[in-house]
């Protein structure tokens, strides 16, 4: 549940629900998100789940702190069944060309390239959020021998569709974008797409994910 | 007269450096990572659309330092340009000058060139009638970096056509005068990582000025000044940003978010900037010093009440 509500400046919400990184935590932030979405409290612009922190923004010239402070604490929580375990199987085409940083994380990790795939495409993975770019889906969480930092230098362009991991976690760029996660791969699928106007986005929070390896044949063809 | 609905139109001779369609921004889908956007001064949007009597949420052309050059051709039509702009109008070879915040009639064949804004940032072109432009997601907002919204979410090219609709056929003649003060001091709050920065941190962020650098743009403002270091973490857990906020980087500058940021970000967030301010501080141009100041949220409330105060006088003052 929410620890506590701070202001973030004077016309945003800061919920905080505690510092770990866990689905237990996001689920009930996502849980939040959802019944707010359906609550239509006066005045909000904006609502962003992240791991374990809620922001909502809102029109100042409607409502104030104060008084969304007090209906977000008075919210009584409905379960919403949305995208209740979603799977979403995402391939992903790992030759040299793609996986731009798998030399680095063999030396990194000290396993070998067919090891770092097999325990990558063994399991599926939780969305804790989407965003940063459009899109950009958070997932976790990795195995344990997979941890890596991010680069030292982040890159200027990642190359759009590439799939990386640091930390606990992985993430598809959704665009080309600067950014410092290893990259291993990189999907045919389009994860946001933008001529879509109700739901551009492929992943939302709460999904699963499970990624499958695929031929550079298979790439091209799926890639249109 | 026969009635065709693309006779009436402006060519792009030149686009100017970041010239976008602009509204007033779309909401509620920051969870899926697209930001606000919208007009950056929302003050000058405002009296772009009043003055030539349109509905709030119309499209407008932002443009930054330099503007577009566009050649008309149509029916006679209204427009009106807000800011701190220096324009003209060519006709027939003639250049004729024209002021800010009050309505043009641009004949067939007229030429507006919106050279530059005056040591400030954006500006704003308005129409008596619309701009044709794309929505997505209830916005037309052009959003260069997810690529969506009006002119396929590109900046303006050289020798595109932009088409209008729905031309006012009394051409309004409504005018203001008003004059965009510029602000050096910015009033913040602190932010839920304040306790991030060391007691001297803290006063070398409120003490020193910073520079805003060229690396400045629609999604942020980029700071040089000294450098604010860290007691605690460089990164935090990534979590959601609003337009306004002060992260500090791992180098140990400041960026203020603007509204085309990421909507997450994993910087410590040390302050952020009161709405009433945000107008005026998109309109500081690089080059120019800043000093951060704080203020209580109390304070901030009716800082902001007494801005909305002054924006619907103004706009209540337009004939």
């Amino acid at each position: 549940m929410i620890k506590n509500i701070s202001n973030l400046g004077d016309a945003a919400l800061y919920c905080d629900f505690g510092n770990e990184v866990n689905k237990e935590i996001n689920r009930n932030v996502i849980n939040y998100f959802n019944n707010l979405r359906d609550s239509n409290f006066l005045g909000i612009t904006n609502i962003t789940p992240s791991y374990n922190k809620l922001v909502i923004s809102f029109d100042l010239k409607l409502t104030s702190f104060a008084k969304l402070k007090k209906q977000v604490e008075n919210l009584e929580l409905k379960k919403i069944n949305n995208s209740k375990n979603n799977l979403i199987k995402i391939p992903v085409c790992y030759v040299e060309e793609f996986a731009l940083d798998i030399n680095r994380l063999q030396k990194l990790l000290k396993i070998n390239e067919a090891k770092i795939y097999e325990t990558f495409f063994s399991k599926n993975y939780y969305c804790y959020m989407t965003g940063f770019i459009a899109g950009m889906p958070f997932l976790g969480d990795i195995d344990k021998s997979l941890f890596a930092k991010r680069l030292e230098t982040p890159r200027v362009k990642v190359p759009k569709n590439s799939v990386g991991i640091t930390e606990q976690f992985c993430n598809i760029y959704t665009f080309e974008s600067p950014g410092g996660w290893n990259i291993i791969g990189k999907t045919p699928v389009n994860i946001f797409d933008n001529k879509n106007n109700t739901k551009p986005n492929l992943i939302n929070p709460g999904d699963t994910i499970s990624f499958y390896p695929i031929s550079k044949l298979e790439y091209e063809k799926k890639y249109k | 007269m026969k009635k065709n609905i693309n006779k009436n139109y402006f060519e792009v001779l030149r686009p100017g450096i970041n010239s976008t369609f602009q509204d007033n921004g779309r909401n509620n889908f920051y969870h899926i990572g697209i930001p606000f956007s919208g007009a950056m001064d929302n003050r000058n949007f405002l009296l772009a659309n009043t003055i030539s009597n349109n509905g709030i949420n119309n499209p407008v052309l932002e443009f930054a330092y330099q503007g577009p050059k566009l050649k008309y051709i149509g029916e006679n039509i209204s427009i009106n340009v807000t800011g701190d702009v220096n324009f003209k109008v060519i006709r027939n070879n003639k250049n004729l000058e024209f002021s800010c915040y009050e309505n043009i009639i641009l004949e067939n064949n007229d030429c507006l060139d919106i050279l530059s804004t005056n040591r400030s940032v954006y500006g704003y072109l308005s129409i008596g009638g619309k701009f044709e432009v794309d929505y997505y997601l209830n916005s037309c907002s052009t959003n260069t970096k997810a690529k969506i919204g009006a002119n396929s979410g590109e900046k303006l090219e050289k020798g595109q056509i932009i088409h209008v609709k729905n031309i006012k056929k009394i051409l309004p003649k409504n005018k203001i005068e008003y004059l965009n003060s510029k602000i050096e001091n910015i009033r913040i709050i602190k932010g839920p990582h304040f306790d991030y920065f060391s007691k001297d941190a803290i006063d070398l962020f409120f003490g020193n000025e910073f520079n805003i650098t060229k690396l400045s743009d629609r999604m942020g403002i980029r700071l040089k000044g000294s450098k604010i270091s860290n007691i605690k973490n460089t990164n935090i857990k990534s979590e959601g940003l609003v337009k306004g906020v002060i992260q500090i980087t791992a180098d140990g500058d400041p960026i203020i978010m603007l509204s085309d940021h990421g909507t997450i970000g994993g910087y410590p967030k040390i302050g952020v900037v009161i709405s009433a301010d945000y107008d005026k501080l998109v309109q500081i141009p690089p080059g120019s010093k800043i000093k951060f100041k704080e203020i209580n949220l109390k304070d901030a409330e009716t800082i902001f009440k007494l801005y909305e105060m002054e924006t619907q006088n103004l706009i209540s003052n337009i004939k």
